[in-house]
């Protein structure tokens, strides 16, 4: 059984305005990036689109569909790396993953997570860590091409 | 005849537990006198059977007969070496494909599966398509989720060499009328497999009476231990077609170049087999037998309408299945309009309710329904009207978590 407390801390008004009404679902006008990404399990499917302009994410949004926790933890993502520049984005995935994996993080981790920090239960419901990793991996893929 | 409490009881697990388990067309539990066997087989009979010329091989091989010999007596088929053990419906299934259909089908054959057959039945179909040329068709619904009786007679054709089809569907619960599939492929030339995973822990199936030629079925699916399969193969097509696996004891001669084969059903079985899963096996069908299939019938039916029944009262849900009770098993799809199945799954889970969700291993049927994925709920005997009231109860809170942020 899921502990009661991780459920009411996932689904928090955040994350369900996220998944249900994101600013940032919506197509990209020439994005410099994009990519596919797919959990063939549970059918979560989003494409990520980024504006990449001196090496700094100027702009990004995504189209797809899935459950509550892979859209908000997509456009959440988002709306954390929009105005970062490459390698501190790339940061910001390592932190991410490094908290589902529940390793311990540093306050000023913590902090350059920003609202993704909503995320840190999620690491005790493994039936959900790939919904709310699949666009961080997405998006780790893409920058290592950077 | 037991009730469908006093058969709980007969499932620790659902004892001594306070969960509602509603997904049994995933995996079964299993009674007490399955785990008893097992224990039983391990504690005072173990040894490799068909090996040993000792008394404790001997015995073990007999045993490991005499669960075959359940098997067959099951599903009504002739002789016992019709029934092979596999490890699960899939190897058997890969074993048709393999050493059936790659050996008699060529590139102006067809093969003929319904939309709503499990991967294990489509990937390996797809297999022999690309190897053999053979066309691969699908037989569609109609618009109450059954297979469409015109579909049936437009697919299956004269070129159609084989027909694989499953008696219920693990998503939507349609009983298919496989006898008439049957007759009817059988009059154009073809071969039947049936896939009778999803139902034979629910409603018998008489391979004898039905004629098919191939059935599959797997053993945790109806209170047996996991990693046990079965394929029924009549005697006729099974001796003509070549060893799928090859290694120890389904040989006769071996020379350095150059291996003759055991007779059925040991050409089939290489290698040392789940001997003590095979031995489950045969007391989860002493259970099926003892519990009765009339009264499980009862019992499944009574369940499945009171569930119904509770569903069409939540004006959130949409239903995905036959309107025809007759034709439906004891497998409920549905969703929470606007809720991804994943979530609903989730918060019922805080609540002990546990389901499937997702495309429960049949992304075509979902994909020709337009849809992403399903809550499934299956029920099986140990369940009852409890576990689909807190079910009830569960999807309304879901609904309370989500309603305000629901897209209409």
């Amino acid at each position: 059984m899921t502990n009661t407390n991780d459920i009411d801390n996932i689904y928090t008004d955040l994350i369900m305005e996220h998944s249900s009404n994101s600013p940032y679902m919506r197509n990209l006008d020439l994005p410099t990036c994009s990519l596919h990404g797919h959990n063939p399990n549970c059918g979560d499917d989003i494409t990520l689109n980024l504006k990449i302009e001196n090496n700094k994410i100027v702009d990004a949004a995504f189209v797809g569909h899935g459950c509550a926790i892979s859209q908000s933890s997509t456009s959440i993502m988002i709306e954390t790396l929009i105005g970062k520049t490459i390698d501190e984005a790339k940061e910001i995935v390592d932190i991410f993953i490094n908290m589902i994996e529940r390793k311990k993080l540093t306050p000023a981790q913590k902090k350059k997570l920003g609202n993704s920090v909503a995320f840190e239960n999620i690491s005790n419901m493994p039936a959900r860590v790939k919904c709310a990793l699949l666009s961080w991996r997405t998006l780790q893929n893409m920058l290592e091409e950077k | 005849m037991k009730t469908n409490l006093q058969i709980k009881e007969d499932f620790e697990i659902l004892k001594n537990n306070n969960f509602a388990y509603l997904d049994t067309g995933a995996t079964s539990q299993h009674p007490k006198s399955v785990l008893k066997a097992v224990h039983n087989y391990y504690t005072k009979y173990n040894a490799n059977p068909y090996r040993g010329s000792y008394s404790l091989s001997v015995n073990a091989t007999e045993l490991y007969n005499n669960a075959r010999h359940k098997v067959a007596q099951l599903i009504n088929a002739k002789y016992d070496e019709e029934i092979i053990f596999t490890k699960n419906a899939t190897e058997s299934l890969n074993l048709i494909a393999y050493s059936y259909c790659l050996n008699n089908l060529t590139k102006n054959d067809e093969i003929v599966v319904s939309i709503m057959e499990h991967h294990s039945t489509i990937v390996p179909m797809q297999m022999v398509s690309k190897k053999t040329g053979a066309k691969l068709k699908y037989i569609y619904l109609n618009n109450d989720f059954q297979l469409d009786p015109n579909e049936i007679k437009q697919k299956i054709t004269k070129n159609t060499k084989i027909v694989a089809i499953s008696s219920a569907s693990n998503v939507l619960g349609t009983l298919n009328d496989v006898q008439s599939i049957i007759s009817y492929a059988h009059k154009m030339g073809a071969k039947v497999i049936v896939d009778i995973s999803q139902s034979i822990a629910h409603i018998p199936f008489d391979v004898t009476k039905t004629d098919a030629d191939f059935v599959v079925f797997s053993s945790h699916k109806m209170f047996g231990p996991m990693g046990v399969g079965v394929l029924y193969g009549k005697k006729e097509i099974l001796e003509c077609m070549p060893p799928f696996l090859m290694g120890g004891d389904m040989i006769e001669y071996v020379y350095e170049q150059d291996t003759t084969y055991a007779p059925l059903p040991n050409k089939f079985e290489a290698g040392t087999q789940n001997a003590g899963g095979v031995i489950g096996l045969g007391a989860a069908i002493d259970y099926i037998n003892e519990i009765g299939y009339s009264n499980i019938i009862k019992i499944e039916k009574e369940l499945t309408k009171y569930a119904l029944a509770q569903l069409k009262k939540l004006k959130f849900v949409t239903l995905y299945c036959t309107s025809d009770a007759e034709k439906h098993s004891s497998v409920i799809s549905f969703n929470i309009n606007g809720v991804h199945p994943h979530d609903v799954a989730s918060i019922l889970d805080k609540h002990n309710v546990y389901i499937r969700s997702g495309n429960h291993c049949a992304q075509p049927l979902l994909r020709y329904l337009g849809i992403d994925s399903t809550c499934r709920v299956s029920l099986s005997i140990y369940n009852t009207k409890e576990d689909i009231d807190k079910l009830i109860l569960a999807l309304k809170k879901v609904y309370e978590i989500f309603k305000k942020y629901i897209k209409v």
